[in-house]
């Protein structure tokens, strides 16, 4: 059996090693899409801040791994999908066929329509060489503007701040990272990183980019002000890279559709990672979860279908973490809860603690938190199991800081 | 023979001597803040559970870690973290539904329990043997693992 993997990112790498795990004759082929060695865009802010080195974000960090495993690992990147003939062929001619096909292309950044954004010294910052860039006009002193406040912003915000670079953030929603933290947790986030001396500047569009002054860039501001800058990073979101099946017969609607067993509209082919749209475990409706729990749970499950195994996916759960200088913030699942659902918060403004729960019924369906970061994980086996939270409801719902203990008392019957 | 950490709340009094001894091992320091075994107090039922990382086969840490820095071994089956991969992202503390890998801010990376290497401490210094180390088939983990089944994305994967 012939397995060609689209993608060298988490999905692409993890899926490579469960079909070896399952299928020890299979040849497999992964075909990335830059001329690097599989690695994990994720770790990228961490050599931005000095954690670790450029070696630190492969995957698979053993030399001859790849080898090893006898996964080919080949460079594209891939044209088109020739699903009549099962073959995929490279930029370049070159032509690969398969059995089955996994398509983890992954995403990429998104672009917005402002004048000025492909000046030199405007970049994104998400592959190695968007990373060689940054490392190069973001030291310690210079002036960088950072676009987008969302979660990948916030966490470039991090490495960025950790270089010593002044710092200005421009975010058009209302407050940091809407799509993760309420208005609460957003405004002690934002607060946080101003008393850490970032300038945040929320409700804000970027209207323009300029060159030709003396450190590089202008960039002008929807309330007015210009800020004078060597860098602009832009973290404006991601969109799925389905560009190259336009025509495969393969199924897109802003992602790839699949079906539980993450096969897409053509028979053999299947999808994983940030490329895929799926069934969302909270909203039970198709959406595009571009993290990396939800990455490798496509991969594994896609995986076991190419080798013949039954499985099937039960959805998508969001969940994310960050750290910003410090403070941590956790989301899961429906941050804003269905409309009959049931909020609890404890608050410590002062102390930037914050924990919201929502439930529904005797079931939690989502949380977020912000400098309570211990013992978080409790919090996604709650909502994914839908555990009946019996008399620990009324508890958590007066002090929902009890999680922890709910979890060990349910299990100990206590 | 893979053994495991028994935890029998039954007989656990509170005394947190195995944070301290936890605590101890790995930080080489007595404060029970620092530890990877947590006896939570449950006061008005008068009860004590002695809580920690059972090492289960699902590894959802392990799972998700973007740099592979968690590996599973394959004779103790002990997911242990290895520093100098970690990156410190905190996606494993997420993902695990059991909240028992964290992070310390110190140190910038995760930890959680390793069993100490094949002789866990806790277990050493517990006075009451509420916390034993034994052959993980006697172990009775079916509470946790009905929770780690309901929990898994991908039970068939996992396998």
């Amino acid at each position: 059996m012939r397995h060609v993997i689209i993608g060298t990112g988490p999905a692409g790498v993890n899926a490579a090693e469960t079909l070896r795990k399952l299928d020890a004759n299979a040849k497999i082929t992964l075909i990335g899409g830059e001329r690097e060695a599989p690695y994990s865009r994720m770790a990228i802010p961490y050599v931005l801040s000095g954690a670790i080195s450029e070696a630190g974000t492969r995957l698979r960090q053993e030399p001859g791994y790849f080898d090893r495993a006898r996964i080919n690992v080949i460079s594209g990147p891939v044209a088109r999908v020739d699903t009549q003939h099962k073959a995929v062929e490279l930029v370049g001619g070159n032509i690969v066929e398969y059995d089955r096909l996994l398509i983890a292309a992954g995403a990429s950044p998104i672009k917005p329509h402002v004048p000025g954004l492909d000046l030199p010294g405007v970049h994104h910052c998400w592959s190695l060489a968007d990373m060689r860039a940054i490392e190069d006009l973001a030291g310690k002193g210079d002036n960088v503007v950072l676009m987008g406040a969302g979660f990948i912003g916030s966490i470039i915000l991090e490495s960025l701040k950790s270089r010593g670079v002044n710092l200005t953030v421009v975010e058009v929603e209302d407050r940091m990272v809407p799509r993760m933290l309420d208005e609460t947790a957003g405004a002690l986030l934002k607060s946080w990183c101003e008393s850490k001396g970032v300038s945040v500047r929320t409700g804000t569009r970027i209207e323009k980019v300029k060159s030709g002054t003396a450190e590089g860039l202008r960039v002008h501001l929807s309330d007015g002000a210009a800020l004078d800058a060597r860098l602009l990073v832009v973290a404006a979101g991601v969109k799925p890279n389905t560009e190259f099946l336009i025509g495969s017969g393969v199924e897109t609607d802003r992602g790839i559709r699949v079906d539980a067993r993450q096969q897409t509209s053509v028979p053999d082919i299947f999808a994983a990672g940030d490329i895929v749209r799926s069934r969302d475990f909270s909203t039970g409706r198709a959406a595009v979860m571009a993290i990396q729990p939800v990455a490798v749970d496509h991969a594994r499950i896609a995986a076991v279908n190419m080798t013949g195994g039954a499985a099937s996916y039960q959805g998508a759960l969001a969940m994310n973490v960050l750290d910003t200088m410090g403070l941590i913030s956790t989301s899961f699942g429906l941050c804003d809860g269905p409309a009959n659902a049931q909020s609890a918060i404890a608050l410590d403004a002062g102390a930037y603690k914050y924990m919201r729960l929502e439930f529904d019924g005797n079931v939690l369906t989502g949380a977020q938190s912000l400098g309570l970061p211990e013992h978080i994980g409790v919090l996604r086996g709650f909502i994914q199991s839908r555990l009946d939270l019996g008399g620990w409801k009324e508890r958590l719902a007066e002090n929902p800081l009890r999680l922890a203990e709910a979890y060990v008392g349910i299990m100990n019957g206590v | 023979m893979q053994k495991a950490l028994v935890l029998d709340a039954g007989k656990c009094t509170g005394c947190k001597q195995c944070e301290l001894a936890c605590s101890f091992e790995h930080e080489g320091i007595f404060n029970v803040s620092r530890s990877r075994i947590r006896v939570f107090i449950f006061e008005h039922e008068a009860r004590f559970v002695p809580y920690t990382c059972t090492q289960c086969d699902q590894a959802w840490c392990m799972q998700v870690c973007p740099v592979g820095a968690i590996t599973s071994d394959a004779a103790t089956g002990v997911k242990s973290v290895n520093a100098a991969t970690c990156v410190g992202c905190k996606v494993c503390t997420i993902a695990c539904p059991f909240g028992t890998i964290n992070y310390n801010a110190i140190t910038g990376k995760v930890e959680k329990c390793d069993l100490c290497g094949g002789d866990p401490a806790c277990a050493r210094e517990c006075p009451t043997g509420a916390i034993t180390f034994i052959d993980s088939n006697l172990a009775g983990y079916e509470k946790m693992q009905d929770w780690a089944h309901k929990t898994d994305t991908a039970p068939q994967a996992a396998s």
